[in-house]
């Protein structure tokens, strides 16, 4: 077996294997540690994949209290696609407004202090003390679950976003001044590429919380079209034990993807010329 | 000769008090390869960025025509995200010069580094980079050339050879050169006359001329008129930091 192959090999199989220990953990939970009469709480994993996502769609018809929130893959995927479609749309407006804020602060100093400590506060401030005041003002529809999305996502890319246009090398920028740039053209030709590693960084980070914004506010606003945080709630309230994990494994699934294509839309962008620290 | 650089009574006090510059009154001709010695942090670095309008003086004034000035930086330089080829061609885009491939490929070529033009800094040797750095300041045909210190960090063999293609270029091309090194060899070797400064505050306290002709080989270096001049040199700055 050549090193490669097996450098290939090793970064797959500690995950598998610490995936095995979880799995072993969640059987052990249910069939160990719980008392039975609480087992019902820890369905096992066998049973979640069978009733949330082999399962089409449960009749949310019958009259068991079970099965009387719906469920089933298809009543999931339709949560998670409109869940997706807000941590979208919120991450692209943050983005959006995210660098151009930080395009300005960079410009003067007197404007990055204007407007960070409001950020700061923004940031600080938890977005659970804000979603109910969003869905009085602004109604519980689309709009209010994307803004919950966006002021959760904002900070850290304008932090980096920042951090990176302004920690330009002196010689670099000496350079750019010695030839009569403009600071149109420093900010095209300089500031933006050298900052591209750290906005990349902050648009990881954003895109996972824009998951989590998506699911947070759907979960507090328990009205409108489900979304999966609303799922959660609702399986939760009917004791749908199985869908309720199920609704939580693709959140995560939902967070993980996002997480994976900003990491590697990274390193499709920088990757070429850009080394991060080495271990 | 016509004045290409010239500095008179050029002095510069920092905002927190230090004086980098004291009285500096300095010419280089066009075709003249000036290069200022002295021990570091004796402001020769400063007298450059005057030069290059990086910095201020607050007493005297620096004249030079800035429109197509070479600059080499003490490091490179190099944008990290651009090719060799990419980085060649900068100082073509700031100053507009349209389409520039030609002037770009024949600096790569004067440099040697044909073969290169696709990789990435961070796949440069020292050398290489630097070569880079040069060529795309060659790419402007400058008629002023400035270099900080621009082989430091380079091995001596590198910098040895670095000098002869420098050599090279001057004869070929006679820019006027303002250069800053603390190498007394590499001084004498490049320039037409080597200046000497004092420690802090920075004067000029010596002017040696260099009488080898161009185009100087290798082997100068270890001629006994060579090291006798270099001697020269020495002891002056010797005598200055007593």
């Amino acid at each position: 077996m050549t090193d490669d192959r097996r450098a290939r090999l090793a970064r797959i199989i500690g995950p598998v294997i610490v995936f095995g220990c979880f799995v072993g953990t969640w059987y052990l939970a249910h069939y160990v540690l719980m008392s039975e009469n609480r087992r019902f709480l820890v369905p096992p994993p066998h049973d979640v994949v069978q009733e949330a996502f082999l399962t089409w769609s449960v009749d949310g018809g019958t009259a068991t209290l079970a099965t009387s929130a719906g469920g089933g893959l298809s009543d999931q995927l339709e949560a998670l696609w409109l869940s997706a479609q807000v941590a979208l749309l919120g991450l692209s407006i943050a983005i959006v407004i995210g660098i151009a804020l930080a395009t300005l602060m960079s410009q003067a100093k007197w404007v990055e202090q204007a407007i960070y400590p409001y950020l700061v506060a923004l940031q600080a401030i938890p977005i659970l003390a804000f979603v109910p005041l969003i869905g009085v003002l602004w109604g519980f529809e689309f709009r209010s679950r994307v803004l919950v999305c966006v002021i959760i996502a904002l900070f850290p890319i304008v932090a980096n976003t920042l951090f990176g246009l302004l920690s330009v090398d002196r010689s670099h920028r000496e350079l750019m001044t010695l030839h009569g740039a403009s600071r149109l053209r420093q900010l095209r030709t300089l500031q933006f590429p050298a900052a591209m590693p750290a906005i990349f960084t902050g648009l990881q980070i954003s895109a996972g919380l824009a998951v989590i914004g998506a699911i947070v506010g759907d979960f507090f606003f328990r009205q409108g079209q489900p979304g999966i945080g609303q799922l959660i709630d609702r399986y939760r309230a009917s004791l749908a034990y199985e869908q309720m994990y199920g609704s939580v494994i693709l959140a995560a699934v939902l967070g993980i993807v996002v997480f994976w294509f900003f990491g590697w839309l990274g390193r499709r962008v920088v990757g070429a010329w850009y080394e991060p620290a080495a271990r | 000769m016509p004045t290409a650089l010239q500095f008179t009574s050029v002095g510069l006090t920092f905002p927190d008090g230090t004086t980098a510059l004291d009285n500096v009154d300095l010419d280089v001709g066009s075709g003249e390869f000036v290069t200022v010695v002295g021990p570091s942090g004796c402001g020769k670095s400063t007298l450059l960025r005057v030069a290059a309008g990086l910095e201020q003086p607050t007493k005297g004034s620096c004249s030079v025509d800035r429109t197509s000035l070479g600059f080499v930086f003490q490091d490179a330089t190099l944008f990290p995200w651009r090719t060799v080829h990419q980085n060649v061609g900068l100082l073509a885009e700031l100053h507009g010069l349209g389409d520039a491939s030609a002037r770009i490929g024949a600096a790569i070529d004067v440099v040697g580094l044909r073969e290169h033009v696709d990789k990435y800094p961070r796949q440069l040797s020292g050398g290489m980079a630097m070569r880079t750095s040069l060529a795309r300041s060659l790419v402007l045909e400058p008629d002023v050339f400035m270099f900080d210190e621009p082989f430091g960090a380079l091995d001596e063999l590198t910098r040895e050879r670095l000098n002869d293609e420098l050599v090279t270029l001057f004869v070929a091309r006679r820019f006027a050169t303002l250069f800053i090194t603390h190498s007394i060899a590499e001084a004498v070797f490049l320039s037409t006359r080597v200046v000497v400064m004092s420690p802090r505050p920075g004067r000029i306290i010596a002017h040696h001329d260099v009488p080898f002709p161009y185009p100087r080989r290798h082997d100068l270096r270890y001629t006994a008129e060579f090291n006798e001049l270099a001697a020269a040199v020495s002891n002056d700055l010797r005598a200055a930091q007593r």
